[in-house]
C-alpha cells in the first residue's frame, strides 16, 4: 500500500453499505493517486458499482469516511459529487432517450445563456461536438440517442463524463459494450486525461484491459477489500485469485466439435435492410457457431430477423429441414428458438419482478394449475437455476433489478433454457460478466451443445469467439466475410475479415 | 427495435411528418367540413367566438402539459379553475378587495395548491393521479363550502367581466377578446419557456428518464414542483377567466375541464408517459376539440352523439400516434 496518504486524491476508509438482505459492502478501504488509472476489480456481485455510487452521491454509507484532498467531505447527492470534481459513468447506460446527444452531455451543467435561466445552444452543440469527434465519434449530435446502437451510446457517456472539468473520473464497465476498435480511443482519452493529471477508476470484467491500461489495482471480494497493488506486481492468475478466492485453470475449455450431421437451421439468402444482405448459413445439431464482427457490422440486426423482431425482406429458414415462416418472436420460439438479446435492461428482464418470477416468465402457462399460478412450482424452478448457474441473489424472491449486472444476464439466459430450445441464439453472452461467472456460462454453453443444441453465438470478444466456437462466420457491413476454423484462425485473421480487407477465396 | 442513421428512411420522415401535423391536418379538415355544412361556421364573429370559448381550455391545457410531460398529470385543475373563481368573486364581492389584489391572491392560491400536489407526489411518494385525484375531490369541496352552493354574481364589477366578453382593438386584426389575448401570452410565454431555458430542457429530462436525470445532477424536485405549482396557477387563471364570461363564479363550473384538457394535450401529441410534445401541439389539440364542438353545435347534433364523436376522434388520434411511433422504431 502507499505510504504517503498525504498525496492521495482519494482515501475511502471502512466503508460500509447494506440492502435488505444483503450487506454489499463490509470495511473497504482504497485509496486513489492523483493522475493514476485504478482498476477496480471482483466477481459479479462483489460490490465495485455500490461502492462508485457512494463516492457519486447516489448512495450514502451506512458508516465510513471519504476524505478528498485531504478533507472529510460528504457527498449526499450527485450534484455534490460533480461539484467536488466527481464524474462517473454508470454501468447500465444512463441517457434521455429522447433527448439528442447534445442535450444528453450537457444534460444538468447545460452552458448559461445571455439571459438568466436561458442555454447557450450554440455552444452547447459546438462543445458536444468537438468532445465527440476527440472521442473519434462523428455523429449528428442533434439526433435523439434512441437512434443510436448501443456502442455509440456507451461513447455518448463517455462524452457525458468528459465534458468537465472532474479531478476523478470513475467508469463503471465502459468498455463492456465496445469493440477494440472503440476500446483503443477510449484507452487514448484515458491516458491523456492522466497526463493532465486526472484520476479515473475504471472497472472491467476484461483482464487484458485492466494490465493494458491501470497503473494500480484494488480488489474486491464479496463487498470486501482484499488487495491493492501495482499492476506490475500481478499476472492473471494472482488476479483472478484474488477475485474468485480459488484458482481458475482454464477459462476456455477446448474441446471436440461434437456437431453431429444434421443440419438444424438453415438460413438461406436473408435479406433485410443495409445490414443483412444475402445472409446464408447452416447450423448443425450441437454446433456452436460464433459470429464475430465490428460494432454496426450487422450482427445484432442478422440474428432480430432470424428471430422475427424484424421481419426479412426476403430469404428461407428451414428448421430440421423443413421451411418455416418467421415473422414475430413467438413465432420463431414456437420453432424452439431461443434468443438472449445484448440489450439486457431493455429487452431481457422485466425489472420490476422477482428473479423467480423472470426466470420462469416463459413457462408461466405450464406453471399455472387451473387458474393460479403455482408459485411452488416457479420457486423450484427458479432456484434449480439459481444453483446451475451460480446466481448470487439473496432469494428467488429478490427483486431482479436489484442483481448486479452480471447476476442478472445470468437470469435471461435462464429463461430460455428453461424452454429446452433446439437452437439458442446469443448476442454477446459475457457482456458484463465477471471471469469467473463467464467460465461457467461457456462451459454452460458446451454442455447445452453436447446436448444437441444449436448455439448461435454473437461477441466482439475474440478471445472468446475462438475459445468457445466451432466454426467462426466474420460479418462485415450486413454480409459475411468470411469462415473461419478457430482451431487454425488468429484474432488477427479475424479483424481483418472484419475490416473488409479480408481477400476473397482464401478460406483457412 | 434500434434504428441507425442510414435507416432514417422516407417511412420515419412521413410519420414523423404526420405525427406533428395529425392534429393540423384534422383541424384544417374538419373548418373545411363544417364550412361547406354551415355558412355560419366561416364568419369572423364564429371563429372568434370559438378561440373566446376555448381559452380558458387552452390556458389549463398548457400546465396540464407541463405535468404530462414530467411523466406525471393534474386531475385537479377543473376544481382549482372553480375554487379560484369563487375565492377571486368573493374577494371582491363580499370583502370589498380591489380587482388587482385579488387576482394576485387568487394566483398564488392556485400555485400553492399546485405546490401541495407537487409535495404530496415527491415527498408523500403518491403517485401523480391519485395525489391529483384527492385534491379534485378537495377543491371542489371547499368551492361548495366557500359558495355555500350559490353562484357569486359578478354583475357590475366590470374590471372582472371585460376579461371574459370585453374586446380589445388592434391594428390589422380589429376586435379581438381580452382572453384570447391573455391565452396567447401564456401559450407564447410557456413555449419559449420549454424550448429555451434550462428549466424547459429539464421538464423534457425528467420525463425521459426521471433516474438519468437525477444522475446527471438535475434538481428533479424543485423542477417537479414548478411544473405543480404552475399547473395550479394556470388553473386559476383558467378558472377566473370562466368566470368573467358567464359573470358570475359558479360553485359547478369546469367539471370536467381536467378530461378536456388531457384529451386536447393528447391530441396534441403530448405523450401520457412523459418526455415527449410541445405547448403548440396541445393548443392545436384544444382548438380541435373547441372546433368539433363548436361546429357540432352549429349542425344541432344531439350532446349525446357529440360525446361518442369526441370519444372517436380521441382513440382515433391516439391510435395513429402509436402507430407512428412503431414506424418510427420505438
Ligand atoms: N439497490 C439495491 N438493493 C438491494 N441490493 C442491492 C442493490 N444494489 C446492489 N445490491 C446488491 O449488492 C451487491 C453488490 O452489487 P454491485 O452492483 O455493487 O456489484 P458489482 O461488483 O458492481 O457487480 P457487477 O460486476 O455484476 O456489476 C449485490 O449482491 C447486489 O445484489
Ligand atoms: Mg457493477
Amino acid at each position: 500500500m502507499i505510504s504517503d496518504d498525504s498525496q492521495a486524491l482519494l482515501q475511502l476508509q471502512n466503508i460500509n453499505k447494506s440492502f435488505p438482505g444483503v450487506q454489499a459492502l463490509k470495511d473497504v478501504t482504497m485509496t486513489v493517486l492523483p493522475g493514476e488509472i485504478h482498476g477496480l476489480l471482483g466477481e459479479n456481485g462483489a460490490g465495485k458499482s455500490t461502492l462508485m455510487k457512494i463516492l457519486n452521491g447516489v448512495y450514502q454509507a451506512d458508516a465510513g469516511s471519504i476524505m478528498w484532498q485531504g478533507q472529510a467531505i460528504d457527498l449526499n447527492s450527485p450534484q455534490a459529487a460533480q461539484q467536488s470534481g466527481i464524474s462517473m459513468i454508470h454501468q447500465e447506460l444512463a441517457l434521455v432517450g429522447y433527448l439528442d446527444a447534445g442535450k444528453n452531455i450537457f444534460l444538468g451543467r447545460e452552458p448559461h445563456g445571455m439571459i438568466p435561466g436561458t442555454i447557450n445552444w450554440r455552444k452547447m452543440y459546438a462543445d458536444a461536438r468537438h468532445i465527440l469527434e476527440e472521442l473519434g465519434l462523428t455523429i449528428d449530435v442533434k439526433r435523439p440517442v434512441r437512434f443510436f446502437s448501443i456502442a455509440q451510446r456507451q461513447m455518448i457517456e463517455v462524452a457525458k463524463a468528459l465534458s468537465f472539468d472532474a479531478r476523478l473520473i470513475i467508469m463503471d464497465e465502459p468498455t463492456s459494450s465496445l469493440t477494440d476498435r472503440e476500446v483503443e480511443t477510449l484507452f487514448y482519452q484515458m491516458r491523456s486525461l492522466r497526463e493532465q493529471g486526472v484520476s479515473i477508476i475504471f472497472i472491467s470484467h476484461r483482464l487484458e484491459e485492466i494490465f493494458e491500461i491501470c497503473d494500480r489495482v484494488t480488489v474486491l471480494r464479496d463487498g470486501q477489500w482484499v488487495a491493492t497493488s501495482p499492476i506490475e506486481e500481478l499476472d492473471r492468475d494472482i488476479l483472478i485469485k484474488h477475485m474468485v478466492g480459488r484458482e481458475v485453470n482454464q477459462i476456455y475449455e477446448r474441446r471436440s466439435n461434437q456437431a453431429s450431421e444434421h443440419i438444424v437451421l438453415e438460413v438461406q439468402n436473408l435479406n433485410r435492410g443495409a445490414r443483412v444482405k444475402d445472409i446464408s448459413f447452416q447450423l448443425r445439431q450441437g454446433e456452436i457457431l460464433g459470429i464475430a464482427g465490428l460494432v454496426g457490422a450487422g450482427r445484432t440486426e442478422m440474428l432480430e430477423t432470424i428471430f422475427g423482431v424484424h421481419p426479412a425482406k426476403s430469404g428461407t429458414i428451414a428448421i430440421n429441414g423443413k421451411p418455416v415462416s418467421i415473422r414475430r418472436p413467438d413465432q420463431a420460439i414456437k420453432q424452439g428458438i431461443g434468443f438472449v438479446t445484448e440489450d439486457r435492461k431493455g429487452q431481457g428482464l422485466f425489472p420490476v419482478m422477482t428473479v423467480a418470477a423472470n426466470i420462469a416468465m416463459t413457462r408461466l402457462t405450464e406453471l399455472v394449475r387451473t387458474v393460479f399460478v403455482n408459485w411452488r412450482e416457479v420457486n423450484s424452478l427458479a432456484e434449480d437455476f439459481i444453483k446451475r448457474l451460480d446466481i448470487r441473489t439473496p432469494s428467488p424472491q429478490q427483486n431482479v433489478r436489484n442483481l448486479s449486472g452480471g447476476n442478472q444476464q445470468k437470469v435471461v439466459i435462464s429463461r430460455w433454457l428453461t424452454l429446452n430450445p433446439r437452437v439458442l441464439i446469443l448476442d454477446e453472452p459475457t457482456r458484463g460478466i465477471d471471469v469467473g461467472a463467464k467460465s461457467e456460462i461457456y462451459r454452460l454453453i458446451q454442455q447445452l451443445a453436447a446436448d444437441g443444441v444449436g448455439i448461435i453465438m454473437a461477441s466482439s470478444e475474440l478471445p472468446e469467439i475462438l475459445g468457445v466456437s466451432d466454426r467462426v462466420l466474420v460479418m462485415h457491413e450486413g454480409r459475411f466475410a468470411g469462415e473461419f476454423d478457430p482451431k487454425q484462425a488468429t484474432q488477427d485473421d479475424l479483424m481483418v475479415a472484419a475490416t473488409g480487407t479480408y481477400q476473397e477465396g482464401c478460406l483457412k | 427495435m434500434r434504428l441507425n442513421s442510414r435507416d432514417l428512411s422516407w417511412q420515419v420522415i412521413i410519420s414523423a411528418l404526420l405525427r406533428r401535423g395529425m392534429v393540423l391536418i384534422v383541424l384544417v379538415a374538419l373548418m373545411v367540413y363544417f364550412t361547406s355544412q354551415s355558412d355560419r361556421f366561416l364568419q369572423q364573429r364564429n371563429l372568434i367566438n370559438i378561440l373566446e370559448q376555448n381559452a380558458a381550455l387552452i390556458i389549463i391545457t398548457v400546465g396540464m402539459t407541463l405535468t404530462m410531460l414530467i411523466a406525471g398529470i393534474d386531475l385537479s385543475v377543473g376544481s382549482v379553475a372553480a375554487l379560484a373563481g369563487a375565492i377571486s368573486a368573493g374577494l371582491i364581492v363580499n370583502n370589498g378587495l380591489p380587482f388587482g389584489v385579488s387576482v394576485v391572491i387568487t394566483l398564488a392560491m392556485g400555485f400553492g395548491i399546485g405546490l401541495i400536489n407537487g409535495s404530496l407526489i415527491i415527498w408523500g411518494k403518491l403517485p401523480p393521479f391519485i395525489a391529483t385525484l384527492a385534491m379534485l375531490g378537495i377543491g371542489r369541496g371547499l368551492t361548495l363550502v366557500y359558495t355555500e352552493g350559490r353562484p357569486i354574481s359578478l354583475n357590475g364589477v366590470e374590471e372582472y367581466t371585460f376579461y371574459g366578453r370585453g374586446d380589445v382593438v388592434l391594428p390589422l386584426l380589429g376586435e379581438i377578446p381580452v382572453s384570447v389575448l391573455v391565452a396567447l401570452a401564456v401559450v407564447i410565454i410557456s413555449g419559449v419557456v420549454l424550448s429555451t431555458t434550462r428549466f424547459g430542457l429539464h421538464v423534457y429530462a425528467i420525463g425521459g428518464n426521471e433516474e438519468t436525470a437525477r444522475l446527471a445532477g438535475v434538481p428533479v424536485n424543485r423542477v417537479k414542483m414548478i411544473a405543480y405549482g404552475s399547473s395550479g396557477m394556470l388553473a386559476a387563471l383558467g378558472g377566473m377567466l370562466l368566470t368573467a364570461r358567464l359573470f358570475s363564479a359558479q360553485p359547478q363550473a369546469a367539471v370536467g375541464l381536467e378530461l378536456d384538457a388531457i384529451a386536447a394535450a393528447v391530441l396534441g401529441g403530448v405523450s401520457l408517459f412523459g418526455g415527449v410534445g410541445n405547448v403548440f401541439g396541445a393548443v392545436t389539440g384544444g382548438l380541435l376539440v373547441g372546433v368539433l364542438s363548436n361546429g357540432m353545435n352549429l349542425l344541432r347534433l344531439a350532446s349525446f352523439l357529440q360525446q361518442m364523436i369526441q370519444g372517436v376522434v380521441l382513440v382515433l388520434a391516439v391510435a395513429v400516434d402509436m402507430i407512428t411511433k412503431r414506424v418510427e422504431g420505438l
